[in-house]
């Protein structure tokens, strides 16, 4: 299979005609500025003095004390601008709208972290913004349905199938589809059409490019385990991506397991999925036998997806990293337990693979390090996380 | 095997399409019989998908009503194969990527040639990923067909050289459905086709009336319809295959007048 932007056999560009000159157009810009001198300096520039890179490495020591094993960091891209990881790609990809003359962009969200990180760089730059999320993450995500409003986006409600992440991707291909010469798809994950895997991976590579020098000036070596969760997969791309040729570090996604994989109430993909075709990509996709996909579930928004990025996909293939699937109730003790033991409040989505280190460090060495990567912040998630407890707060 | 070239020895076609399933593939049957009755040259038969990221509203809400009352894919052929004892015209499948994926190209293609489907049309298979399934589909004698959309600009001739059965021309950008006026000048398109193919052109997406029918007829060889048939079989259900039927023979009239 030798088609572009291909992970092992994952990947390529299943798209309508209709777009194929947009992307092509945008894998031309991109080759044209990545490795421009003066493009790399003014993206280095709006992340520091911006986004606020690079973002802290922080040594968990009441955490790793507690749990009683490895040492566990924890890469705060919660303390960027905008409140998550998200802002690294947003402000990459507008510099490139720019380039390509476009005057508009459109974003799908899931928990709205990515549409108001576009929304914030679309206000910076002078942009008109519109956003299309899944009616039910409106409904449970609103404090960030305001927050893009006042940054001067449009907000859509999509009604379509599960209104979710999804149909939120399926609404945003649609208006591309309706109107490109204009305007630019900033896609917020690691998965669409080939070149937005790359893309996006390469703005979020950040986090590990930072975090792999950090660890080495704190610790003087490289950590045994990194860890992220994966919806689309796209913080735990940057997360892994600079890690990947050190054999010695294991390299482990947190997808979402939801009420439980046997429930059948979960966004597991590369735990339950199947090889497919959707979303402009070759990749692991939750479907049914006939290729119809699934209705998928996760108290976390940003994590509720039925697909994982193609590169994700190929990471699993090779077995150079791994997955394992955090339950709801999982993450909404970790992200309890952060908040209590270290006085971070995490994002939901990041709740899993805190979840995960907490039943991953006591089982490893003291002299072991674990890296987290800290997605975002939680504060979105606080009303739905006092309602999950049964406490009734209006946001 | 029926040949999808047949569709087009009329001069001048009618493509229509329906979703397969909605309401129920009991009247799909009737209706797949009352359009070829009618005159239509070349029937578009969808198999619904769950995502439909070409479609509007009118076929999003149509897979949705096939799929929720059990529509798949093997109910799909088996209903075909029912038609075909009754009904010559050329059929072709409407569908997206991961439905053939999910069944498998080699098993989806050997059914197709059994049922006589004779081509396939899958909006997401664009130029690039195309050699994934047309060796397949070839094999079987099933041709897939090429769609040229009005960005495809310096794309066109290339796509027009190694397309099969004919050319799906999109009338405007955006996805399907009725559209009140095609502002997109297709001469310039239809004329860089011709010059890299024989091949017959059918224009498609945002049609409903004869005057827009007979006019892509007039540019084009063939005019395509979707969203306002699938319109006819939400409004009338069960009881669409008559209005349908009239609709269609209404479209052909315009279409035979695009050659006069």
């Amino acid at each position: 299979m030798g088609t572009k932007g291909r992970f092992g056999i994952h990947g390529g560009q299943y798209i309508p005609e209709t777009l194929m000159n947009a992307v092509i157009e945008l894998e031309e810009t991109y080759k044209k500025y990545k490795n421009d001198p003066a493009f790399i300096e003014e993206l280095d520039d709006l992340l520091k003095t911006y986004a606020g890179r690079p973002s802290l490495l922080y040594y968990a020591e009441r955490m790793t004390k507690d749990l009683g094993g490895a040492q566990i960091y924890l890469k705060r891209e919660d303390l960027n601008h905008t409140g998550s990881h998200k802002i690294n790609n947003a402000l990459g990809q507008i510099l490139l709208a720019k380039k390509m003359g476009k005057k508009r962009v459109i974003a799908e969200t899931g928990a709205g972290q990515h549409g108001v990180a576009t929304a914030t760089a679309a206000a910076f730059m002078g942009m008109e913004c519109e956003i299309f999320m899944g009616k039910e993450d409106t409904d449970r995500q609103r404090l960030n349905v305001y927050r893009m409003k006042l940054l001067g986006a449009k907000v859509h409600a999509v009604t379509s199938g599960t209104q979710t992440l999804k149909d939120a991707v399926n609404e945003t291909m649609r208006e591309w589809t309706r109107r490109i010469d204009d305007t630019h798809y900033v896609l917020g994950s690691v998965m669409g059409p080939h070149p937005f895997p790359t893309i996006v991976r390469d703005f979020q590579s950040v986090i590990s490019k930072e975090a792999r020098q950090q660890i080495l000036e704190a610790a003087g070596r490289l950590p045994d385990v990194v860890m992220a969760c994966v919806g689309g997969g796209s913080n735990a791309m940057g997360m892994f991506y600079n890690f990947i040729n050190d054999k010695s570090v294991r390299l482990i996604g947190c997808e979402a397991a939801g009420r439980g994989i046997e429930t059948g109430k979960h966004a597991a993909t590369l735990t339950t999925g199947t090889e497919g075709i959707f979303h402009g990509m070759k990749s692991y996709f939750c479907q049914d036998e006939y290729g119809q996909i699934a209705p998928v579930y996760s108290i976390s928004a940003g994590l509720d997806y039925p697909g994982i990025g193609p590169e994700h996909a190929y990471l699993h293939d090779t077995g150079r990293a791994e997955y394992v699937a955090v339950t709801d109730d999982e993450a909404v003790e970790a992200f309890e337990y952060l908040s209590q033991v270290e006085g971070i409040i995490p994002a939901i989505e990041s709740a899993h693979a805190v979840a995960h280190a907490i039943k991953l460090a006591p089982q490893l060495d003291k002299d072991k390090i674990v890296i987290v990567c800290l997605s975002g912040r939680g504060d979105k998630d606080v009303a739905a996380i006092a309602r999950y407890r049964g406490i009734d707060i209006h946001d | 095997m029926t040949k999808i070239q047949d569709a087009f020895k009329n001069e001048k076609a009618f493509i229509a399409f329906i979703t397969a399933g909605d309401p129920d593939l009991a009247t799909t049957e009737k209706l797949i019989a009352a359009m070829a009755q009618n005159g239509a040259d070349l029937i578009e038969v969808g198999i619904p998908f769950s995502d439909p990221v070409a479609e509007g509203p009118v076929i999003q809400q149509a897979s949705k009503r096939s799929l929720d009352n059990g529509t798949t894919t093997d109910g799909i052929f088996a209903m075909l194969k029912t038609v075909r004892q009754r009904v010559n015209t050329p059929i072709a499948f409407m569908t997206y990527a991961n439905l053939l994926f999910a069944y498998g190209k080699e098993k989806f293609f050997a059914r197709c040639n059994e049922v006589n489907v004779s081509a396939v049309i899958i909006p997401d298979i664009p130029y690039e990923e195309k050699d994934e399934f047309f060796e397949y589909a070839n094999k079987e004698g099933v041709e897939v067909i090429s769609l040229i959309a009005p960005t495809s600009a310096q794309r066109v001739g290339m796509i027009a050289r190694k397309a099969q059965g004919f050319i799906y021309l999109v009338s405007s950008l955006g996805v399907t459905g009725v559209r009140s006026e095609i502002t997109t000048n297709l001469d310039d398109i239809v004329k860089i086709i011709r010059e890299n193919t024989n091949l017959p052109i059918g224009i498609g997406f945002g049609i409903s009336t004869p005057d827009q029918a007979q006019k892509a007829a007039a540019t084009a060889d063939a005019a395509i319809v979707g969203s306002a048939i699938v319109k006819l079989v939400a409004k009338y259900g069960k009881n669409a295959p008559g209005p349908v039927g009239e609709y269609v023979r209404k479209m052909k009239k315009a279409v035979v007048k695009a050659a006069q």
